[in-house]
């Protein structure tokens, strides 16, 4: 049994102009120790995806139905209070916007504190020293007169910094990572892609990485999974999907983003571009999601939503037109 | 030698930092401390750094968007930095900008007809109402928006669409250059590839010259022919996409681009991760300004400022590695 196992997973949401299906039918899991990237452009549904996996969506208007298994426990049935303790405990988040997402009024150790005694039942002193001990673990030099500093007063590295601290400070068994790295710059991103690695071997935790960077996902993920319009399209080892993506969309995707090194050995090449736009969300799709900007579109695509299906050992595709290679067994 | 399209010498733009109660001076942000390029006419040049490295800075002291502290810039050899408002006014038709944010760089109560039309009116490059529909049609259709485009407003538009109107807003003045301050950096993925694509055709098809100011190098590689590195306001770094990207001389230039992931499970990674932060452009390290975090750096790059200088032709490079060639050069 995988550590973590969602199933059928909806997230839908009531707005004025229709109910927008952020996510509609997705099913995944996570076992220890692994990480798994999800991946898509904006409106996708991966945020929505970790957000209601830790029951952070506000019901109503969203409204989460599937189920969400933690070591076989259902966190969709789990009351308020359950969830609480989960949160931090159990399976931690990091967020994309680290300047947002610490409070700009309490000290750094204050809300590292908060944290670990709240879950962990320490003593205040207790509490101090396993922080210290955090910011060591995440690189902080001088982590004592850190404590007692504002997140103004950090730079954006030092800030997703205290952020992975924050979320590893009770040693949870999932970490969700959505889009860590996003707001950073490149030589501070290796840094905290490097620190996610080290942390992850060291913990053991398994790691939900949600980003749009392909190159990101090359780095550090074990098992991709790629997502369009709410819909899960393609799962697959990270080295099978990077050398053979079979859905239409995976593909474009990675034609879509230039390689470092590329256009020095060739002529003038041009970035595949996938035409049109996302479709909304707010009308139900009948066929494949992806048909109205696909290539290899035919009839069978508008009518009939296409089912994932293994094409390959390890490899999940929802394309009509995907071709299999191994029965699957 | 031919006259290039734009030339900045020594640029330098310094900030004062707010002052105190009692009216002391603060400090001053070195944004940008002396940095010289030019850009010959249909070239693009990309200028890419780090948050803060003040290349956004020199895109929009060129755009003369505030006046800058010291040097100079010329267009077509003729200065522009100390003309009057009235005397710049025709030249800022030759230099447009293409900003980040697609959602708030446009007018939300006007319609994309209205946005295109008002450059075109400015600078009259229009003698009749017919020939202004003319236009706004053209520029429509240039940048491949959906034909019924001019009568609706940028909401009602997709963030990558919202990118084409901006672009067409800055090629309804015909200008020779085209500032495209991290133009596609809010762009997913595959919009992004829309866009760049759309970019290169319109320099190719109007022979337009392109300052690519971006952090996204493997976007810079794909599309510039020069590339100037920068760092805490200077050019570390500066040549042709080749030399820079295949044979990078600068340490900084090789951690930046060892740190870019590749999208390729299969790379082989050997990358130099650089310590530390960036440091303040309030009080810059003294020398040069990459030593503090330098995996090479030596006694006197604390002390004396590296010049750029011409490594190889038009490939040069501002670090004390390449000074003096000495008895026995030092190369690596």
């Amino acid at each position: 049994m995988a550590l973590l196992e969602v199933e059928n997973l909806q997230t839908h949401f009531r707005t004025p102009s229709g109910i927008n299906r952020a996510v509609d039918g997705v099913s995944f899991s996570v076992n220890a120790g692994e990480t798994l990237a999800i991946v898509g452009e904006s409106g996708c549904g991966k945020s929505v995806t970790a957000m209601s996996i830790l029951r952070l969506i506000p019901e109503p208007p969203g409204k989460i139905a599937g189920s969400i298994r933690l070591n076989g426990r259902d966190l969709l049935n789990a009351s308020a209070r359950e969830m609480r303790a989960i949160r931090g405990n159990d399976i931690s988040m990091i967020f994309q916007e680290p300047m947002t997402s610490l409070n700009p009024v309490l000290t750094i150790g204050r809300q590292l504190t908060e944290t670990i005694r709240q879950h962990a039942r320490l003593g205040a002193k207790a509490a101090t020293d396993r922080a210290m001990e955090m910011l060591q673990l995440v690189g902080i030099p001088e982590p004592g007169r850190r404590l007692a500093e504002y997140r103004h007063q950090l730079s954006g590295g030092m800030r997703q910094r205290i952020m992975i601290a924050i979320a590893l400070a009770c040693d949870p068994k999932v970490l969700i990572a959505d889009e860590p790295t996003t707001a950073l710059d490149v030589t501070i991103q290796a840094q905290i892609l490097d620190l996610m690695r080290d942390l992850k071997a060291r913990t053991g935790a398994a790691v939900v990485l949600i980003t749009h960077d392909l190159g990101v996902v090359a780095e550090v993920a074990e098992r991709v999974m790629v997502m369009y319009a709410g819909r899960k399209v393609e799962e697959a080892g990270v080295g099978d999907l990077f050398r053979s993506a079979r859905h239409p969309y995976t593909k474009g995707l990675l034609g879509a983003v230039p390689k470092l090194g590329a256009s020095l050995a060739g002529a003038d090449t041009r970035l595949v571009e996938i035409p049109g736009l996302v479709p909304s969300l707010k009308n139900r799709i009948a066929g494949c999601v992806f048909a109205d900007r696909c290539a290899s579109v035919t009839n069978v695509c508008r009518s009939v939503a296409p089912a994932l299906e293994l094409k390959a050992a390890g490899h999940l595709v929802a394309c009509h037109h995907a071709r299999r290679e191994v029965a699957a067994a | 030698m031919t006259q290039p399209l734009l030339e900045v010498r020594n640029l330098k733009k310094h900030f004062p930092l707010r002052t105190t109660f009692f009216g002391g001076a603060q400090g001053v942000v070195h944004a940008v401390d002396g940095v010289s390029f030019s850009i010959a006419k249909g070239e693009t040049l990309a200028l890419v750094g780090e948050s803060g490295c003040g290349k956004s800075t020199v895109g929009r002291a060129i755009l003369r968007l505030f006046d800058i502290t010291s040097g100079e810039v010329l267009i077509e050899g003729r200065r522009i930095d100390d003309l009057t408002a009235g005397q710049l006014r025709p030249l800022r038709r030759r230099v447009q900008v293409v900003f980040q944010d697609p959602f708030s760089s446009l007018n939300p109560r006007m319609r994309v007809r209205d946005i295109l039309a008002e450059p075109i009116r400015n600078f009259g490059l229009a003698a009749s109402d017919a020939e202004l529909d003319k236009k706004i049609a053209d520029l429509i259709e240039i940048v491949r928006l959906p034909g019924d485009s001019a009568g609706r407003w940028p909401h009602e538009f997709s963030g990558g669409q919202r990118q084409r109107i901006g672009i067409a807003r800055a090629l309804a003045a015909a200008p020779d250059l085209i500032i495209c301050d991290e133009a596609v950096s809010a762009l997913d993925v595959s919009v992004k590839a829309q866009i760049v694509n759309l970019l290169q055709d319109l320099q190719r098809q109007l022979g337009l010259a392109l300052l690519f100011i971006s952090h996204d190098l493997a976007i810079v590689e794909h599309m510039t022919h020069r590339v100037a590195v920068m760092y805490l306001g200077r050019i570390v770094e500066m040549g042709p996409k080749q030399a820079i990207f295949a044979t990078p001389r600068h340490p900084y230039t090789k951690a930046l681009l060892s740190a870019v992931p590749v999208p390729d499970p299969e790379a082989p990674r050997n990358r130099t991760i650089l310590k530390g932060d960036v440091p303040s452009p309030i009080n810059p390290p003294p020398g040069c300004h990459f030593h503090t975090r330098c995996p090479v750096a030596m006694a006197r790059c604390r002390i004396e400022t590296p010049v750029l200088r011409d490594h190889e032709p038009d490939h040069s490079v501002a670090c004390h590695l390449y000074d003096a060639p000495t008895v026995g050069s030092v190369d690596g």
